[in-house]
């Protein structure tokens, strides 16, 4: 009997690996061994037809950290992660408080604030292009209006890296509301009336009430965010290329460009490495923290 | 004493008037995140070239829009898309679904260990290895086709990790009934567990389509001619700045290229949102 039952048992782990197979090969094609391969690669030197590559040890890591390009733009996507992030999360916050506020036309509310999460990055760029086009753009006819002389917003190192951030704060400001809003719908009304009743207004409310509650939905996001600021990258391509002279230069377009503008790929791989040891430290701090919540059982 | 006798009156009151702030901020505040559509809805219907002054006396034209369908093959794009975000679904559907249920009801060694991997996945973002993923489809032959594009895709972290929740919820006894029927382990899935988590299925698809018809960079690399090239693609080489078109003519091909989600979204609203925020709440 006691045999049966480990027979059973045996065919059922058996069972369980089959059906995680498929995924788990494609996972590893297209995940894991492409992160031990790009260690790998990085540690050689770039092979040209005479010269075949050779072992370079960290090598390419001493030549990135030399590169003034580098530093540039590691301060350009730590500006940009230390601005989109607090800023999309505040927005997201104010949308979500209104949103499910009891104000007139909500649900249009409601939707011009998600919007532009459903539009691609590339088209949002588009989009962006006609308010930043120098003289001509919304945001020159406005200011002009006022007497302000025309700026080259994409076209000037002052202002490249802004006019980038400006749109992706405009772009994931509304995905990050609605886990803002989930969380405010399971909050109980009873919560605000006694608030009332003990005193507290509005914004003390907020702050020591509803913030506090928020706080799981707050690292969500705040984890998401960084991995956005890693990722959303497109509007590069339309509207600045990295430039004027690297001035909006993010990391991952320039893996981009190393990879398949200057076919620098031993480079590329050691930016990536760097990359993603950015993002599994990210990664444990937030299984840390959110281990705490859910249960990953 | 004062203060309090003061404050009652005004208690009243303040609500009130928070209510017409709150509409105020939040009404100005939808109209400048929907006004880049607004003007470039507004640009494309401007005759191209007189370009872009607020001037409500120039008639409305929509010239732009068939320049820019004669311009570049739409169609083709559109296609693409279509089948790509299709391919990608169903790939990711069939994987998901096996992984989910395996993770959720087989005990097998390591399976935890195995999960955690699986979790990582989430963090190992298919974009920053672009450079040896570049290297593995091109040696798979998978170059230029819808196939490439979606591949690395298919084994969603993300997918497994919901469907393997939605499973789990799924009450034993249910199982156990279908069994006593005489439903094999494959029976079970396809009758007890399948119908179960549909509105997760449902989510999952949603962002899955919104995901991957707006993706960029990753078919940008492997794609090189326009019968595999996806809309984003098409319209980032049309909307190239270099190539000297004017903005009424960007306009009216961005708006062309995200009509169908917009319309798809207008209709199908609620949907989306649900969608977003169950796929959103790990």
């Amino acid at each position: 009997m006691n045999e049966m039952a480990q027979l059973k048992k045996r065919r059922l782990a058996l069972y369980g690996w089959m059906l995680a197979a498929p995924a788990l090969a494609l996972m590893s094609l297209f995940a894991f061994y492409p992160a031990v391969a790009t260690f790998w690669h990085s540690l050689f030197t770039r092979g040209t037809t005479r010269r075949p590559s050779v072992f370079a040890g960290f090598e390419n890591y001493g030549d990135l950290f030399s590169d003034p390009t580098f530093a540039t733009v590691a301060i350009n996507n730590l500006i940009y992660a230390g601005v989109t992030i607090p800023v999309s999360i505040f927005f997201a916050l104010a949308m979500a408080l209104w949103a499910n506020a009891h104000i007139p036309a909500r649900s249009f509310v409601r939707s011009a604030y998600f919007t532009p999460t459903i539009l691609p990055m590339i088209a949002a760029a588009n989009l962006w292009l006609f308010f930043y086009t120098p003289d001509l753009g919304v945001i020159d006819q406005i200011t002009g209006f006022f007497g302000a002389e025309p700026t080259n917003w994409l076209g000037q190192p002052q202002t490249a890296l802004a006019s980038i951030i400006v749109v992706t704060i405009w772009k994931e400001s509304g995905f990050f509301m609605i886990f803002y809003l989930a969380a405010l719908q399971t909050i109980p009304p009873d919560l605000r009336e006694a608030a009332r009743i003990e005193g507290a207004g509005r914004w003390t409310y907020t702050r020591r009430v509803l913030l506090p509650l928020l706080m799981p939905t707050t690292i969500f996001v705040f984890v998401n965010a960084m991995i956005n600021s890693v990722k959303l990258i497109d509007h590069l391509f339309i509207l600045t290329k990295g430039g004027p002279n690297n001035a909006s230069k993010l990391i991952l377009y320039w893996i981009w460009e190393m990879a398949f503008s200057y076919f620098d790929t031993p480079h590329a791989a050691a930016m990536t490495m760097l990359v993603l040891l950015t993002l599994g430290i990210v990664a444990v701090i937030q299984f840390r923290l959110v281990e705490k919540r859910t249960h990953y059982r | 004493m004062n203060t309090l006798v003061s404050s009652m009156p005004n208690k009243r009151r303040l609500p009130d008037l928070d209510k017409v702030f709150d509409a105020i901020g939040a009404w100005v505040l939808a109209l400048v995140w929907i006004s880049p559509l607004l003007f470039a809805t507004w640009a494309a219907l401007q005759p191209s070239g007189t370009a872009l002054g607020l001037d409500f006396s120039t008639p409305l034209t929509f010239e732009n829009f068939v320049y820019v369908w004669n311009a570049v093959p739409w169609l083709g794009y559109f296609a693409n898309t279509v089948i790509l975000v299709t391919l990608i679904l169903a790939g990711q559907l069939v994987l998901c679904t096996l992984a989910g249920f395996a993770f959720a009801r087989f005990e097998f060694k390591g399976r935890d260990t195995v999960f955690i991997l699986v979790l990582l996945q989430l963090f190992i973002l298919p974009e920053v290895l672009i450079v040896e993923n570049y290297a593995i489809i091109s040696k798979l032959g998978l170059f230029d086709t819808a196939l490439g594009i979606g591949l690395p895709y298919m084994a969603s972290a993300f997918g497994i990790f919901l469907l393997r929740q939605a499973f789990k919820s799924v009450p034993l006894e249910l199982e156990e009934a279908a069994r006593i029927e005489g439903c094999s382990w494959m029976g079970v899935l396809w009758k007890v567990y399948v119908p179960a988590a549909k509105p997760v299925y449902l989510a999952y698809a949603l962002v899955s389509i919104a995901t991957h018809w707006n993706n960029f960079l990753w078919p940008l690399i492997v794609t090189n001619s326009p019968d595999t090239r996806p809309l984003t693609v098409g319209l980032s080489l049309f909307g190239a700045p270099e190539t000297g078109v004017d903005i009424s003519v960007i306009s009216a091909a961005t708006l062309m290229t995200i009509l169908p989600l917009l319309v798809a979204f207008l209709i199908f609203q609620r949907q989306f949102i649900q969608a977003f925020l169950r796929a959103g709440i790990r």
